[in-house]
């Protein structure tokens, strides 16, 4: 199906184009984001994102703080995502330092990174049938990542912003009985996620609604910088723990997910299947999960030396990299420039946009999976 | 009417949580005796109250999320923890909603658009301040794009705080709000 | 002990190509921290940047961000591409006096740079020449300064909070 409407003009009556405004205020844009939509007639024909609604300066106020102080201003950046952004700062520190890190580190940092993931993409999953109008959807959703986030609360004492991975390791051993819940957790998540895929996954109307629309091919995604399952589900096989291996991912055995049409439904497709994995990694690391010390041998004072580094990470989103500019020899980076995964894909926004009907135009939205937090930064 | 007051001050919440006012109290009593009696329906208080009682047992906050608190807003209307036990509904729409939960931090980009939903609300309305952000800045208290809490710009009747407050401090915010609804129009009269 | 933090992403190979792809505006090259560095003339910019992602065998065809350093004296804009096909990565820096703040758009070869620009734009007030919107993207019309540049300050903690 072409997205492309040829717009048909009837020569005689008298129609103009109509621009409406939507946000920053409102329930389907997934936070403060802000477009103005011209339309003619249901079709939609020109999209004007605005964002900046959310800038909070997180680069500037780094270059004020000290680096250890940094990773909390991480967790409240992609706020969906908390542990995977931490784990994207200390890995740029770790490279610029070279720090190694002990293999139990690695693996907890896995499982909380995988599991944030699955709790991410669960609440993608709510909030998507949200807007397509399902109420069911974010129930489950939520129910399952309350679960998560219960665990992650055992772990590093916070539900959210946890501030738990350091560099060279992670704060704190895992508290007892870390392992028998995870278990026990993962098989609720599985029972979960087949509850999931019976209400939306295999219905017909959801299937009417995502299916065809806003579709984006491969060389498009690729020219906007659009990563992740949005950029997977075009049929492009780049997932950085596979293609750029970080962490232990290497040795892992996992699939990556591989949409080819897409569109909507692949983008959804795509994120389920990735909780799917992300489950299998899980287990596989809770197997195998060794003992050992959890911090690597770290200054007490982090100076990395001159330079720039740039890291990036598989976020549930995207691509996320921090570009650090060291100066050597300093508390602080004279630097620090953040590379968030939806800032990229949002942009691909009005290409998909443009043609769809009025009606689809939250379903295109609510299927790029944006955190404004990370859009404005 | 057939309302039990409830007997909170034998529950967790404390003394101060009995928030019947005086005649209320003396209506109950005599609704109790007609009961007896055969005879019930009837209570007698100052129409303020009642209305007061009315508002805070059906709270619509505007939908309205800004940062990462707003997660833990969606969280607390979810299953596991159930707002609407308080008569609390989400409403996308300002002109029907009574409350504002500002969950979030308040950028100067989005101060107009604030003051703008906070006018379009019909009264009596009231704002919550849920999280530091919305309190005072939070963590980006030195940022040059930050407002330092949305109390620089619109009235606020309750403060959440935490980063991000935990489900359980909305609620108890929320109970706080209805505390202070239900007080309103003894305080008007001056009691 | 895992060694995956510390991947090299330039092989010699790939280095020659480079260069002998870019002999005409001759740019410095080097390898640093497993990337690729190339810092080019500012007037180069954007020719550099079509052929890196026009050759088939470098194919860089994935820009992930561009990003503004204010070094005090100068400017630089610092550009990450990067290659989905042979893992390679590359990072151009150009160099920009303070007295002329401008460089060539890039939004022709990379769409995507499209709003990476803007917000170089922003925050640090550097004009992308061939930008059909250089409009306030996440600041707003009407705001003082570029709160980029190492001369707008932050508060510090003793000042917000005294001692
Ligand atoms: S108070 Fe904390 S959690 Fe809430 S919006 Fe601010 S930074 Fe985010």
């Amino acid at each position: 199906m072409e997205t492309k409407a040829t717009v048909i003009r009837d020569q005689d009556s008298d129609t103009a184009e109509l621009r409406i405004n939507m946000g920053p205020q409102h329930p389907a844009t997934h936070g403060v984001f802000r477009m103005v939509l011209t339309l003619d007639g249901e079709r939609v024909v020109n999209v004007e994102p605005h964002i900046g609604y959310l800038h909070r300066g997180s680069e500037k106020l780094s270059e004020g703080e000290n680096f250890q102080q940094i990773t909390t201003l991480f967790d409240r950046l992609d706020y969906i995502s908390n542990f995977n952004n931490e784990w994207v700062y200390v890995r740029v520190l770790e490279r610029a330092m070279e720090v190694e890190i002990p293999e139990r580190a690695e693996f907890i940092r896995i499982i909380l990174g995988e599991l944030n993931r699955v709790a991410s993409h669960f609440l993608f999953y709510g909030t998507y049938g949200l807007d397509i109008g399902a109420m069911n959807p974010v129930m489950i959703g939520f129910r399952e990542r309350e679960r998560i986030q219960a665990l992650f609360e055992g772990v590093s004492g916070a539900r959210m912003m946890h501030n738990y991975f350091r560099v060279g390791g992670v704060k704190e051993d895992l508290p007892d009985g870390f392992v028998p819940a995870v278990n026990i957790l993962l098989d609720q998540l599985k029972r979960g996620y087949e509850d999931a895929r019976n209400t939306l996954t295999e219905s017909e109307i959801f299937i009417e609604r995502t299916a065809g629309i806003g579709k984006l091919g491969p060389e498009k995604t690729l020219d906007y910088g659009v990563t992740g399952p949005v950029l997977r589900a075009a049929g492009v096989d780049y997932d950085i723990r596979k293609a750029d291996p970080y962490s232990m991912y290497s040795q892992l055995d996992f699939k990556i997910p591989l949409g080819s049409h897409g569109d909507c439904y692949d983008r959804y497709m795509v994120r389920m299947l990735e909780i799917e994995q992300s489950i299998n990694i899980i287990e596989q690391c809770v197997a195998n999960l060794p003992e050992g010390p959890i911090q690597g041998k770290v200054p007490r004072i982090l100076r990395p030396p001159e330079g720039d580094f740039f890291v990036h990470g598989e976020n549930p989103r995207g691509d996320l990299g921090v570009y650090l500019v060291s100066a050597g020899g300093t508390v602080r980076p004279y630097r620090l420039k953040i590379r968030g995964p939806s800032f990229s894909n949002l942009m691909a926004l009005s290409s998909m946009m443009e043609g769809a009907y009025l009606a689809d135009s939250t379903v295109i939205l609510g299927s790029l999976d944006i955190v404004l937090g990370e859009v404005d930064r | 009417m057939a309302i039990e007051p409830r007997n909170l001050s034998e529950s967790s919440h404390g003394k101060d949580r009995l928030i019947l006012p005086e005649e209320a109290k003396g209506a109950w009593s005599s609704i109790k005796e007609n009961r007896k009696s055969g005879i019930s329906g009837v209570v007698t208080l100052k129409s303020e109250e009642l209305f007061a009682m009315a508002r805070k047992s059906s709270l619509w906050p505007l939908t309205f999320g800004l940062a990462c608190c707003a997660i833990e807003m969606i969280s607390t209307y979810m299953p596991n923890h159930d707002f609407d036990r308080f008569g609390v509904v989400t409403w996308p729409s300002p002109r029907q909603s009574d409350v504002m939960i500002v969950a979030g931090t308040v950028v100067k980009k989005m101060a107009e658009p604030i003051k703008l939903l906070y006018e379009q609300m019909a009264s009596p309305k009231w704002v919550i301040a849920m999280g530091s952000c919305a309190t005072c800045g939070g963590p980006y208290v030195r940022s040059y794009s930050v407002v330092m809490g949305v109390d620089q710009i619109i009235p606020v009747d309750v403060y959440v705080p935490g980063c991000p407050p935990r489900p359980e401090a909305l609620l108890g915010g929320v109970m706080e709000l209805q505390d202070i609804i239900q007080k309103e129009p003894r305080k008007k009269r001056g009691l | 002990m895992s060694t995956d933090n510390f991947n090299q992403y330039v092989t010699e190979e790939f280095e020659t190509k480079t260069r002998d792809l870019l002999t005409d505006s001759s740019p410095d090259i080097q390898p640093v921290f497993g990337e690729l560095g190339i810092i080019c003339n500012r007037s180069d910019i954007s020719s550099v940047c079509k052929l890196l992602k026009d050759d088939p065998e470098i194919s860089m065809k994935y820009l992930r961000s561009i990003s503004v350093v204010d070094w005090v004296e100068h400017m630089e804009v610092v550009y990450h591409l990067s290659s989905i096909e042979h893992m390679n990565r590359i990072v151009v820096k150009v160099k920009i006096p303070l007295e002329d703040l401008r460089v060539d758009s890039v939004i022709n070869v990379w769409a995507g740079a499209d709003w990476h620009e803007r917000e170089g734009h922003d925050l640090f007030g550097i004009e992308f020449i061939g930008h059909p919107d250089m409009a306030p993207l996440i600041l707003y019309e009407g705001f003082e300064g570029f709160p980029g540049r190492k001369s707008f300050e932050i508060p510090s903690q003793e000042t917000l909070y005294g001692d």
